[in-house]
């Protein structure tokens, strides 16, 4: 598919004899913002890795933003954007800094940085604490300013790996606010989660069970197909088959 | 580069930040240096002497006077039978007695030749070890500089010598030594520890996902620490020839890049802890135990290698500041040039490579 900002085809990876990825073919579509849900251990966490360049898979097919992970990964690396559950952001330094610091890291020009770290704390609404540590701010805040980092450099995809742990519902809300507003800009997500509520906020969802993709569909498709009220049901159906657990 | 310099920056600040590590790096070297230099000093300074001058003449009189303008004696008392020598060390007053023999002035003119007896209260036996050695050598001082102008030589039988550190000064031994330690320790531990907190953190994970290439981050996380270790050893060097009257006696430019060199050994070894470990407790601890304690006890600067036994003298060589010690010990205090170093820089040489090498593989092999 050419209209495709990600594209796998039988994408497959093995550590030794165990298929962490089993064969997963699917395509994610510009703008949209894709739920890639599974338990632990269903190889969530592999497949994002191949996809962000980070790994090579044994076989099959993909391409991120045009690029192939077997070759291209230091193109793909340029082209996404990552923020992990962690919202790892340096802790000792101030706003500003971190945000210089990444975008320097992803070579925005400085002076266009400039411009772009005021603009953004002004988005923020974080002028008074601009030049605070990050340790001192509430998670939430945390987690906003992770991500506006993670889009900073204007990528074309941006994975979130399970963006909302350990964070309060209207937070997590807030935050969702964010991500939509972003896909309207046309940055594509590709999100994991452990919420099945934040399922239901995603244009399609993949379910992932033991290393194999058990269902790709939008979520109400998906409940007309299982025959359930919430994404809730849809996905205890689907892991209550899983052989493998952590 | 800008990358590079973006990252260097923002690892300045977590240092600058972070005022513990910023105690270490500045405050450790100087408390280290002060510490061995003035309060743990294995010199003896102004011991109390008496003399017992059965001559009384010319030259007993400079004799004393010299002895006790030196900053090791003071003159205490002056003896007048060896009946009071016994009384003296049992008071504890004094830790040497020096006996001019009658007619020491007369001997020395008319045969050349005189003898003197020093006394010293072994109870304590490095302390008086070392006295006599201090003694011994004002007196061959003295010696020359009385044979000077005469035909033949005045003669005064004493005997110990001590090649490059005629007055056993102990900054000769401590200053090397500190300076591997604090090598070390800020080299390899603060390296790892700084990388170890990127994964801790989870920031490393961010780093890779970045256009950044893995390699280029190491490399980041090096330099800063590179630089600040250069900077420790100015500084050690700086107190050592001036608040401690330590010559450099050698070339000051091959001292530096032999400490650069061995900088870049234990950067090395601070990465090849980082690829392997995933707290920053367990790399400080591999730094202290797997490193320094080593460093400590193999380099020759606390305990001489040549007194342990064959097993330990041969472990020895695989430590690295073994030879990097031996390197400052032969251009600092002996001032001799490369040409007597090269086996020592060869070594550490091949070491950093093999070093590098593990720790690159290592790290390419997690990223798969």
């Amino acid at each position: 598919m050419v209209n495709s900002v990600i594209h796998t085809k039988n994408l497959t990876r093995k550590f030794g004899d165990f298929v962490a990825v089993d064969a997963i073919t699917f395509d994610v579509k510009p703008g949209e913002i894709f739920g890639f849900l599974g338990a632990n251990g269903a190889g969530k966490t592999t497949a994002m890795k191949i996809l962000c360049g980070l790994l090579s898979p044994t076989s099959g097919k993909a391409t991120v933003a045009g690029f192939d992970v077997y070759k291209q990964n230091e193109e793909i690396k340029k082209h996404i954007g990552y923020m992990s559950q962690k919202f790892s952001l340096y802790e000792d330094l101030t706003v500003r800094e971190n945000i210089r610091f990444f975008g320097g890291i992803y070579g925005i020009p400085r002076k266009e940085l400039k411009g772009k770290i005021d603009a953004l704390i002004n988005r923020l609404g974080l002028n008074d604490e601009a030049d605070k540590l990050v340790g001192s701010l509430p998670l939430g805040w945390k987690q906003k300013i992770a991500f506006s980092v993670a889009i900073l450099h204007e990528p074309k995809i941006v994975f979130l790996d399970e963006p909302t742990g350990g964070v309060d519902p209207i937070t997590r809300r807030q935050f969702w606010d964010m991500i939509f507003e972003a896909a309207s800009r046309g940055i594509t997500i590709f999100v994991t989660t452990h919420y099945m509520d934040e399922a239901e906020y995603c244009g399609r969802v993949s379910i992932m069970v033991d290393g194999a993709i058990a269902a790709l569909d939008t979520p109400d498709a998906l409940k007309k197909q299982f025959g359930v009220e919430n994404m809730d049901g849809v996905f205890l159906q689907l892991a209550r088959g899983a052989k493998r657990s952590e | 580069m800008k990358i590079f310099f973006a990252f260097v920056r923002k690892e300045f600040w977590h240092v600058i930040r972070d005022k513990r590590s910023l105690i270490i790096l500045i405050g450790l070297p100087i408390v280290m240096m002060l510490l061995f230099g003035f309060a743990l000093t294995s010199e003896v300074k102004n011991s109390n002497v008496a003399i017992l001058d059965f001559a009384k003449d010319e030259a007993t009189q400079k004799l004393i006077t010299r002895i006790d303008e030196s900053e090791y004696f003071t003159v205490k008392k002056t003896l007048s039978s060896e009946n009071e020598i016994k009384g003296e060390f049992q008071k504890g007053e004094v830790r040497l007695v020096i006996i001019f023999p009658p007619n020491f002035q007369n001997d020395l003119r008319h045969e050349n030749k005189s003898q003197m007896r020093l006394v010293a209260d072994a109870s304590d036996p490095n302390t008086a070890n070392i006295t006599i050695n201090y003694a011994s050598a004002i007196i061959r001082d003295f010696q020359s500089d009385l044979s000077n102008n005469k035909k033949l030589p005045y003669t005064i039988d004493l005997e110990t010598r001590m090649l490059y550190n005629p007055q056993l000064k102990s900054s000769f031994n401590f200053v090397p030594g500190v300076m591997t330690l604090i090598m070390m320790l800020l080299g390899a531990m603060m390296t790892s520890v700084s990388i170890v907190k990127e994964k801790e953190m989870g920031t490393m994970e961010i780093l890779l996902v970045s256009p950044m290439k893995p390699i280029m981050v190491l490399i980041s996380k090096a330099v800063p620490y590179m630089v600040l270790c250069f900077i420790d050893i100015i500084l050690i060097l700086l107190m050592a020839v001036y608040i401690l009257d330590m010559p450099i006696q050698g070339s000051i430019v091959l001292l530096l890049a032999e400490s650069l060199l061995f900088i870049i050994t234990t950067l090395s070894l601070g990465l090849l802890i980082s690829v392997n470990v995933d707290s920053q407790q367990v790399a400080m601890f591999i730094s202290l135990v797997g490193l320094l304690m080593p460093a400590l006890i193999f380099s020759g600067f606390m305990f001489p290698i040549e007194n342990m036994p064959l097993p330990l003298q041969v472990m020895s060589n695989i430590v690295p500041t073994k030879w990097y010690y031996n390197i400052v010990k032969i251009v600092m205090v002996k001032g001799l040039g490369f040409s007597y170093i090269i086996k020592q820089t060869l070594i550490l040489l091949g070491m950093t490579v093999f070093f590098l090498t593990i720790a690159l593989k290592k790290f390419k092999i997690k990223l798969e």
